[in-house]
């Protein structure tokens, strides 16, 4: 048997988690915070050796398979394609540095310094799970467990009105999930008929042929649920909440890897298994993203508290990410799937310099700021390039992905990208107004003796904007492992690229215009 | 002429039937020692006879279930004993198996002395008025009714032989002999006295008046089909054509005396009051395994004898199991007392149940789940939760007893974490969260009843989980996210007796949530009810 990699990689965490969960509590103890430090860079290590012996175009690996619960046909099963080791990587980048910016945020919370962060390595272990599962029933009970952590992140160590955040997030998300839980027993119905007898595992659920009107009510339910996680308009209010409510850190992990589970399970269960019915539902899904796209960038520019404003900007982006999506082309989907990546790295980054400056002023309104780069220079400056990477300026990652999408949508229907090409002028609209009223202009005397940011804060944001820079110029790395799980994805679902408008070189374009 | 024909005497099978008898007898020793024994070793008898008592009968159990005969090229296990009136098979078997294990943890909760000071949480002269000076002067001399643990067993001898029951009036006779006990047992706590006997009294007139619904059911059906026996009933229910009227008559009133009996709405109002007033140690034996039992018997009732009528009684299971949700899951809502919570949430689960009621009738050849194989999963698993969720209500407690009032139990988490942490668990079970017992129960239950084409009862049983996943996070919500009210709750430790029943009903729902194959293959193996 080969070596189990992807369950060592989500033991790791959790084992950790439970190490610091013990570790003896002391008061101004760095202890557990350098245990927890370790562990998430030692997930780091495995998941980069994971990722150098990835092999590209050979579908999913290092998978594992052992029957879980018979009578359900729920398997163990865990695997890796292109869009799951893009979001293990993305989760095993980011905890580090969450971790390292949260060096002192577990101090003054409802418990000790080692649940604050043993509930962060147990997310990220639970997040490699979901991440990694094959098996639909592994997905879901995963899919659950990654709400318990969160929970108790916000509501034990956030800041005002965090219970209520914390509740409202977790009676959403339960909503959401139990929609889904009727949808996959309704899988398990269908599944007992065909020819595999009960089974939850992707490759044998896909390859089942549902019939239509079930498909679509399954399909429903899914996607339901994943529009709440994602989080989508009209199921979005839930976000501003939780990430006004937690700690930077949290918000964090609840925005850049959490909410990719949405977008994760449009991409691998509503595609993968209801293909037909994911085409049916494109129409109003896509009116829906654009409604996103512009209504969480709209509502992101009025917005005073700076936390709110970052989490209807991430409203925003997921409606350009389900955009891309559900236009069916490569170029949308590929776009997809690497502005997952790049928006969690900008978020994370926007999220935890805002942190530190709400940290150092003791509030978050926009309006008690002023003139902050005069007196923190480097805390601007790296504002400054989260800011324009969250807006996609040329050269940095995000200008790609979202390009790739606005290409993709093009391809589709030129009113769809005409309308995403609006959220991108709203874009640096609330990117750059909250620059200018709190970083520019004259020195507000609250933010006069504001200190500049600490050596570990920098080292916890370096890799980030290194990141962002760096994809900015060659996304190459990521699009070669994105490409060959998207043209899987395309080729289940049954539609190809549309020929170019423009008549290229002869020879080219010859393929059908695809099915809608 | 002859004078009176050769005598036959019937076999009565007594090695089928030794788990009942075991029971039974030792009962009957446990009333004969509090006649006969001194009364300060009477406690420990009665304690240690009831285990091995309980204990024996489970060792009788798997013997008699490892020596089934097999019928039908095993799709059924067993055979019918006591001339025809008892059914000793697969389900049967699990059944009584599920009774005397959670029985056997309610003994130890019934045996909790440390918690009253030295003495039983059973009222010390239950025939003394409260308020008056022989109350007070029993108080202190530190009397016990240890006659509690021959009753528990009284009961428990119905509630085995109610599932395993072949005709009519054995029925009957299993659900007064169960339900007779109760009605005692519930009026005997050690404080709050007035309440536990109001309890008892509403207990005794709802049960007698449901019983009565009940025999008088059983005269119609008998009238429709002329005989007592599930057998023949199920033969008259399938090939006559005529009478519909007296058998449908017979099957609604029957049903109202079983679904009282499970705490059905709109039969259900007797639920929250009896819980509540109840001694806790009482509530948790009831709520578990009175409800194991109503429901076995009311699956053969409705599988074997009025089996071919499926289409007259399906529509009201239905009705009655969405109002049942519904009015379980929304009252619990507005609920401020932590046991009558507990006590609407049991009416909630006991619309669950009959969600999986109408499920698939049989398995498909490649798999799936039976509603027979999923009810019986999901019993267990609601089982030992639910004691396990009662123990842990027994050990909050302030000056006055018992601190039921979920005001009362604000910031427990800080308090006393670890049990702040099992009853979070336990409740994240009743809420049906993955990796809890409760998941994987609901999990089976709504699979059968979507394959049996009630996805419309799956659809509300999903909306109301969500309505109870509320109350049930609002407990957890209080007990870490809230400041403690006054000084705050106590957490009186116990003896080992009840950790030990915590520490099972935990260990329980983890293991049934992450592992649920063995059990639930052991349900699908019980097979089917026989004729």
């Amino acid at each position: 048997m080969s070596f189990p990699w992807l369950t060592v990689l989500m033991a790791v965490p959790l084992v950790g988690a439970a190490v610091v969960a013990f570790l003896p509590r002391r008061t101004a103890e760095v202890l557990p915070k350098q245990v927890a430090f370790g562990v998430s860079l030692v997930t780091l290590a495995v998941a980069a050796a994971i990722a150098v012996g990835y092999d590209v175009g050979g579908g999913f690996q290092y998978t594992e398979e052992l029957t879980w619960i018979e009578a359900f046909g729920a398997h163990y099963a865990l695997g890796v394609d292109g869009l799951g080791l893009t979001l293990v990587l993305l989760t095993v980048i980011l905890t580090p540095v969450v971790i390292l910016a949260s060096w002192d945020d577990g101090e003054g919370g409802r418990w000790s310094v080692n649940a604050f962060f043993a509930w962060m390595l147990a997310l990220e272990g639970l997040a490699i799970g979901v991440f990694a599962a094959t098996d639909v029933f592994l997905f879901y009970v995963l899919f659950e467990a990654t709400l318990i952590p969160i929970y108790f992140l916000i509501g034990g160590f956030g800041g005002l009105r965090r219970s209520y955040a914390a509740i409202k997030f977790l009676l959403y998300s339960l909503f959401g999930g139990l929609l889904m839980l009727a949808s996959v027993i309704g899988l398990y119905v269908v599944s007992r008929d065909s020819e595999f007898g009960p089974t939850y595992l992707l490759s044998e659920l896909s390859q089942i042929t549902i019939d239509q009107n079930v498909g679509r009510w399954l399909f429903l339910g899914f996607f339901i649920a994943f529009a709440i996680k994602a989080p989508m308009f009209p199921v979005h209010t839930w976000l501003p909440d939780a990430t006004a409510a937690g700690t930077p850190g949290t918000s964090v992990l609840l925005v850049s890897i959490l909410d990719k589970i949405g977008t994760f399970g449009m991409l691998r269960f509503c595609l993968g298994l209801f293909p037909e019915a994911s085409q049916w539902a494109t129409p109003v899904v896509l009116v829906l993203a654009v409604f996103s796209l512009l209504y969480g960038g709209l509502v992101a520019i009025g917005q005073n508290s700076i936390p709110r404003l970052i989490a209807y900007t991430s409203v925003s982006h997921f409606g350009f990410i389900v955009l891309g999506i559900f236009v069916f082309n490569s170029q949308g989907q590929v776009g997809s799937t690497l502005y997952m990546f790049n928006h969690g790295l900008s978020t994370a980054a926007l999220f935890l310099v805002t942190g530190f400056l709400i940290r150092r002023r003791g509030s978050e309104l926009i309006s008690d700021f002023g003139g902050v780069e005069k007196v923190a220079p480097v805390l601007a400056g790296i504002f400054l390039v989260a800011g324009l990477s969250s807006l996609s300026l040329p050269g940095l990652s995000p200008f790609v992905s979202e390009v790739l999408v606005i290409i993709g949508a093009f391809a589709y229907s030129w009113w769809y990208a005409a309308f995403a090409v609006l959220g991108i002028v709203l874009a640096a609209l609330y990117i750059l107004l909250m620059y200018q009223r709190t970083m520019t202009g004259p020195t507000v005397p609250a933010v006069a003796g504001m200190r500049d940011l600490g050596l570990r804060e920098v080292s916890a944001l370096a890799p980030l904007l290194v990141l962002i820079v760096l994809l900015g110029f060659y996304p190459k790395p990521l699009t070669t492992i994105i490409d060959p799980a998207v043209q899987d994805t395309l080729q289940h679902v049954g539609v190809s690229d549309p020929a170019p408008e423009v008549p290229a070189q002869a020879g080219s374009g010859e393929e059908e215009e695809s099915d809608q | 002429m002859n004078i009176a024909a050769e005598f036959q005497a019937p076999s009565l099978e007594y090695s089928l039937l030794s788990p009942i008898m075991i029971i039974a007898g030792i009962a009957v020793l446990g009333v004969l020692v509090e006649a006969y024994a001194a009364r300060r070793v009477r406690y420990l008898v009665q304690t240690v006879l009831a285990l091995v008592g309980v204990v024996g009968a489970l060792v009788a159990t798997v013997l008699v279930g490892m020596n089934l005969e097999s019928l039908a090229d095993g799709a059924a296990y067993g055979s019918v004993a006591a001339a025809g009136s008892v059914a000793v098979d697969g389900p049967a078997i699990f059944i009584w198996g599920t009774l005397l294990v959670l029985t056997l943890i309610s003994v130890l909760l019934f045996a909790e002395r440390r918690l009253e000071g030295g003495v039983l949480s059973f009222a010390g002269q239950a025939a003394a008025l409260p308020g008056t000076e022989a109350e007070r002067e029993a108080s202190t001399r530190g009397l016990e009714h240890t006659e509690v643990f021959p009753l528990m067993l009284f009961a428990l001898s119905g509630m085995m032989l109610f599932p395993a029951a072949n005709d009519l009036l054995t029925m009957f006779v299993a659900l007064e002999v169960l339900s007779l006990p109760l009605y005692l047992l519930c009026g005997l706590a050690r404080r709050r006295r007035l309440l536990s006997q109001e309890a008892a009294l509403k207990y005794f007139m709802l049960g007698a008046f449901s019983s009565g619904f009940f025999i008088y059911g059983i005269a119609l059906v008998y009238g429709f089909a002329g005989s007592m026996d599930f057998a023949a009933i199920s033969e008259a229910v399938s090939g006559t054509t005529g009478g519909r009227g007296l058998l449908l008559g017979g099957i609604g009133m029957m049903a109202v005396g079983l679904l009282f009996k499970v705490g059905a709405a709109p039969f259900h109002a007797w639920t929250p009051d009896v819980y509540h007033g109840a001694p806790t140690a009482v509530t948790a034996f009831m709520a578990a395994c009175t409800k194991i039992a109503a429901f076995g018997a009311m699956l053969r009732l409705f599988y074997v004898a009025f089996g071919g009528a499926r289409w007259d009684w399906t529509p009201m299971i239905w009705t009655i199991a969405i109002l049942t949700m519904v009015v379980g899951s929304v009252i619990a809502l507005s609920q401020t007392d932590v046991k009558r919570m507990l006590a609407y949430s049991a009416i909630a689960h006991t619309g669950f149940i009959l969600t999986g009621f109408v499920g698939v009738s049989q398995a498909g050849e490649l798999g799936g789940i039976s509603s027979v194989q999923a009810v019986l999963f999901y019993l267990v698993t609601y089982g030992f939760m639910t004691i396990a969720a009662f123990a842990v209500v027994t050990v909050v407690r302030d000056a006055s007893g018992e601190a039921t009032n979920l005001s009362r139990w604000a910031g427990l988490g800080k308090e006393s974490p670890i049990l702040a942490g099992v009853f979070a668990f336990l409740l994240l079970g009743m809420a049906g969260i993955p990796l809890t017992s409760g998941f994987t129960g609901k999990w089976a239950v709504f699979a059968s009843a979507l394959e049996g084409g009630a996805w419309p009862l799956v659809v509300v049983a999903v909306l109301m989980s969500a309505v109870a996943a509320f109350f049930y996070v609002r407990v957890i919500v209080l007990m870490y996210f809230s400041e403690p009210v006054g000084e705050g709750p106590t957490v009186t430790m116990p003896s080992a007796m009840t950790t030990i029943v915590i520490a099972v009903g935990f260990t329980a729902t983890l293991l049934l949530g992450v592992v649920p194959g063995p059990v639930l293959d052991l349900a699908a193996s019980a097979g089917e009810f026989i004729r």
